[in-house]
This record gives structure tokens, sequence and C-alpha cells, in this order.
């Protein structure tokens, strides 16, 4: 009686995946912006993995005769520094450090966010109120002084500066996963879960986690925008990324002395984060279209 | 505990909600959702929970399911309290009552696939079972439910309201409870699809040998499935009786007003349907005296006196009306379906 409809769209929907339907896929494909963001950040990625290696002077050669070489004079593409050395070079290993730094701070911040969240927006009441007004409170504080605070009292690295962007960056993912899991919870098949014996944690990370994906990814990705920018400019203030390790940040700190003279020096840096930065918003502006809960969710 | 004492037995169960004023405000007010029924399910019986909305139906349910905890009063089942049950005792319980839901968009998990959502329960309940095993009892369970057992690995999406239901359903018979509430379960529901899922339920019933709690608004639904029906008024029952007695000579004003309103083809009839003026009075203020009093035809003075208890006419027929000496209009031959 109610099997002809659906013996059509048997075949239709076998492969379908568990939590990314075709559809979604096939929105974000179809999305130009974000796929030109895609290209272009994997071509940053693999330059900056493989880059390093196929030139011929290594990031920390010095070579003071070759300095303020403008780009393109003999083999360096990029040109050179102050101190001779080969801005190509420098920039590609800039690219891994603040690439990396931005990852990480992302995983670690939305693992944070999402956990706080989901406790939050499922057990509501005074453990959410507490937990969404220490988000709150966390929020008021401008997040650069926190950073240079922070950055001062610790030592700075690599990792640290990823551990404090991650503690300044969790509170936008933790709200709106408490957010949606809010009016998840409300949902029947929570109730009917709950009169089947699952426990609270079973409910929120298998029943209620599958649901939010979409939000966090998308969420997650503009926080990798923000982190590789919030990297720059700490190590732009002198507080994050110490030299001669190179990032873009602090490569732009060397250059605003010689702005005039050799301005390829700020320009190079500066539209390479420019380049990040735009691509992963663009992506996360794709991601958003294309995984709306909205139109996925019946 | 013996055969004949009820499944469920509520006694007095109140539920009411404080209302706040503000962010400091003090509760005085409250709403009486649900203001003190005391009723009995028998075994492998059928009890119909009839009320317009807002009369408590479903906040009594899920009381009984022990999903919210009442203000006051006790629910029992199969003889054990409810509230004074163990975390133990209370899994055990969890696994003999189950629930099918209203809507059917929202009570099955989108991300999940057919296989998942029936296997849940099995997870709690029957830990033992290998993957397969929970695989192999959701096929079964499935065509169970009059769907193709090959619709394991199906998500909600593709599935219309009716077969969703069926899922519904099934995901509460995985574990053989002995009590099923299953409110408003066909309101979603296009009229044909209905009776398809109420014909389910009913054969289940028999099968399965199931005590349901069978929550609606819609009259014809209930005289479908049901052994009795409690006709619910603001948070109270006012009327009880077997079903085909409540349907040829209702003693309740109350009822007698809904059964006029069940749509009938005939034209004939509906010159006869009796219109109640205004709506359900609010649970926070409610009337003195009989609940019903403002909309009844047949108040008198001493309506507004005491709220009526629940008096036996004839045996198993009671009514909360203190009137005795109406002659109410019963539903016509072809209303009373026996379809």
């Amino acid at each position: 009686m109610m099997t002809t409809a659906n013996d059509v769209s048997t075949k239709s929907n076998r492969k379908q995946g568990r939590w990314m339907s075709s559809r979604g896929v096939r929105r974000f494909v179809s999305h130009r912006l974000a796929i030109t963001g895609l290209l272009m950040i994997s071509a940053v990625a693999l330059l900056c993995i493989v880059g390093p290696w196929l030139l011929p002077h290594g990031m920390l050669e010095i070579n003071i005769i070759d300095r303020f070489k403008p780009p393109g004079t003999d083999d360096y593409v990029l040109g050179t520094d102050e101190l001779g050395r080969d801005l190509a070079a420098r920039l590609f290993m800039a690219g891994r450090v603040s690439l990396i730094v931005g990852v990480a701070a992302m995983i670690l911040s939305t693992l944070i966010g999402t956990v706080i969240g989901l406790v939050a927006g499922y057990f509501g009441k005074v453990i959410g109120t507490v937990l969404m007004r220490f988000t709150d409170s966390v929020l008021c504080f401008p997040q650069i002084f926190l950073l240079l605070t922070l950055a001062a009292f610790l030592e700075p690295s690599a990792l640290m500066i990823t551990l404090i962007i991650a503690a300044t960056s969790w509170m936008e993912i933790a709200r709106i996963v408490s957010a949606e899991i809010r009016s998840l919870r409300e949902r029947d098949f929570v109730t009917a879960s709950r009169i089947s014996g699952a426990s609270h944690s079973w409910i929120m990370f298998r029943e209620l986690l599958p649901n939010i994906v979409g939000p966090i990814i998308v969420a997650a990705t503009l926080t990798v925008a923000r982190a590789i920018l919030t990297e720059a400019y700490v190590s732009f203030l002198g507080y994050g990324i110490q030299p001669p390790l190179p990032s873009w940040g602090n490569m732009l700190n060397n250059a605003q002395q010689y702005l005039d003279t050799a301005p390829w020096l700020a320009l190079v840096p500066g539209v390479a984060i420019t380049i990040a930065v735009t691509s992963f918003n663009f992506i996360g502006d794709g991601l958003r279209d294309a995984l709306d809960a909205r139109s996925d969710m019946p | 505990m013996s055969d004949d004492t009820p499944l469920i037995q509520t006694i007095d169960i109140k539920q009411h909600f404080p209302l706040r004023a503000g962010l400091f405000g003090r509760a005085s007010l409250s709403v009486k959702a649900v203001d003190g029924i005391t009723i009995d399910i028998p075994r492998r019986s059928v009890l119909g929970l009839v009320g317009e909305s807002g009369s408590g139906k479903s906040t009594f349910g899920r009381a009984v399911m022990g999903l919210d905890k009442p203000t006051s009063g006790t629910i029992k089942f199969d003889g054990m309290d409810l509230a004074l049950a163990s975390k133990d005792e209370m899994k055990g319980l969890r696994r003999r009552m189950q629930m099918v839901f209203q809507d059917p968009f929202s009570s099955l998990n989108p991300r999940m696939s057919v296989n998942e959502t029936l296997g849940v329960p099995l997870r709690f309940h029957a830990r033992d079972l290998s993957r397969a095993a929970r695989r192999d009892r959701a096929a079964e369970m499935l065509e169970r439910v009059g769907l193709p057992a090959a619709y394991v690995d199906r998500f909600p999406h593709e599935f219309s309201g009716g077969q969703r239901q069926r899922i519904g359903i099934a995901r509460a018979l995985m574990v053989h409870p002995d009590f099923i509430m299953a409110d408003e379960v066909v309101s979603a529901l296009d009229v044909s699809v209905q009776a398809q899922v109420l014909n389910l339920f009913a054969s289940l019933q028999r099968d399965m040998q199931l005590t349901m709690l069978f929550i609606t608004h819609d009259l014809a639904v209930v005289g479908h499935v049901s052994d009795y029906v409690a006709v619910m008024y603001l948070g109270r029952i006012v009327e009880l009786a077997p079903t085909r007695d409540l349907f040829s000579s209702p003693q309740h004003p109350y009822t007698e007003a809904l059964l006029s309103a069940a749509p009938t083809p005939e034209m004939r009839d509906r010159a006869k349907r009796i219109v109640l003026m205004g709506d359900i009075p609010s649970a926070v203020n409610p009337p003195s005296g009989c609940p019903f009093r403002t909309r009844c035809l047949y108040a008198l003075d001493a309506c507004a006196g005491e709220v009526p208890a629940l008096r036996e006419v004839w045996p198993g027929h009671k009514t909360a009306c203190i009137r005795d000496d109406l002659t109410l209009a019963s539903a016509t031959a072809q209303r009373c379906t026996e379809t």
C-alpha cells in the first residue's frame, strides 16, 4: 500500500552517506566561491609543504651581499630581506607554522566549545546557566589584550600561542552548540531514547551530536581563519612566534621599517595572510549553505 | 502480582506548574494541568483518554510514564510505586513501559538509520545481544508492523508519516513491554493512514497482550481501539465508562457535546449539533465547583458549589455531574464506530 513511492527512490538513495547527504555535497560543489577557496588554500598548503625543498636557499641562509633584492632577481623568486635571506623560503616555512597553529587552535577550541556547549545545552537549568554565564564572561574580555597579557607572562612558542588562541576562541562554538542542543533536546526522539534507558552521555554524544555536525564544521572552518589572523597580529606585535622562526605575522613586523625601500617584504606575507583567511572564509560560507540543517532535516 | 490487580493505578495525581512573573517573581500562581486523577487500567485492556487541547491529557500521560514527577499523588505500575522504585527497579520498569509519540517527524532521530533507532532499546535492555542479533530483531519487528524487512538501513527522511509512525511503534515494541502509552499517535496522519495505523495497534494489542493508554482528542479514534474511555476536562476526569456504554448513553453534558461534534455524513443530524460557547477556561484560575459549568447547557446554581466527585451511575459507568435527571443524546448509530 505504501511501498510504491519508495521503490522508485530505492536506487538513488542507497548510496547515501551517514550524515552528509549527497545533496549537501552537491550544494557545496556548486558553490563557486567555496570551491575557489578550497583550491586556493590547497595550493597554499601544497606550496608550504613542498616549496621549501624546491628552492635553492634555506630560510635561515644569510647572504648579506644579496640583501633587499626585489622579487624575480636571480633565483630569488620573491626577493630577499634585510639579511639577504630568501623571502620565498621564509614565506613557505612561515606558512607551515601559521597554518599548523591555525588548524591546531581550531581543533582544540572546537573540542572545548563543543563539549561545553553540549553539556550546557543538554542539562540546562543550573549547570547550563553556570557554564553559559562563564562563557559570556570569557567573551567579555577583549581577546587581543587577553592574548597579549597571557603571552607576556608565558614563554612564547608555537605550542603556547596555539593554546592561548584556543583558550580565547572556543566561546562562539560553545554558544552555537548550546543553542542548537537546547532546541534539539525538546524533540521526541530524545524522550524516546530516555525511555529506552539511554544514559545522558549516550543521548548527548550519539543522539544529539550527529545532528549538529553541520553548524560545528561551519564554525570550525571560520575559526581557522580567525586563528590565523590572531596568530598573525600577536606575532606582529612581537608576542607570538619568535624570530628567527618565521611566521606571517613576524615577517610583517620586520617589514615595517623598510616599507618605502622594500615594500615586497610587507606585501608578500600580507597577501599570503589575505589569501589564507579569505579562502577559509569562502569555504565556511559554502559549507554553511551546503550543510544548512534546515534544508536537510525534515 | 496477582493477575487481577490493574497494571496501572494512579491515585489522585496532580501536576501543577508554578507560574513566575518576572525574574524574581514569587511563584504564587500555578497551572493546574492535572488536578486529581484516580484511575485504573486493567491488564490487557485499552483505556482511551479523550479531551480537547489543554485538558491535561498529555501531562497525565507523561506522569504515568515517569517522565515528569507529579506534584502529588501516587502512580503504581504492577503494584509498585514509581516514586519509591530504586534505580535498578526503575530500569526494569522502563523496559516494561514504552511510549509512541504524536509527531512522527520529531520522534525519529534524522541521523540514525531504522536499524540504529530500533537497536537503541536493545542496547540498554539486552546488552548481551550482538550487533547482528540486534539487526535481526529490528528487521523482524519491522515486518511485524507491516514494513518490509529490507527497510532497516533506510533513514527517516525516506519514509512517509504513516511509515514513520510504524517505525515508532516498532521501537516501542522492541523490548516486549507490557504497557504502551500512545500519545495522539494518529493526529498527525491522513485519515486513510490513520485507519491503517489504528488497525495495526488493535492487532498488536491483541497479539502481544498489551495494556495501553491511548490519548487522543478524537472520539472516533477512541471508539476504534479502546475498551474503556475516560473523558478529561480541565485536568479532571468528567466521565469514565466502557466504550460502547459511553457512546450509547453518555452521562455528562461535556461528553454529549463531544459526541455531537463528531462529523457525520447525514445532513439531518447536523441540526442537532451542540455548539459549546467560548474556550476551555484557564487552568490557572479554574471556575469554582464544576469546571465545566461555564459552558454547560444544563448548569444550575448548585454547580458552582463544590467540585463534583466521580459517582457511579451504574456499575462501571462513572460521571462527575451532579445532575442525575438529564437524558442526554447518544451518538447516532453510524457514529458509534463499529467499523
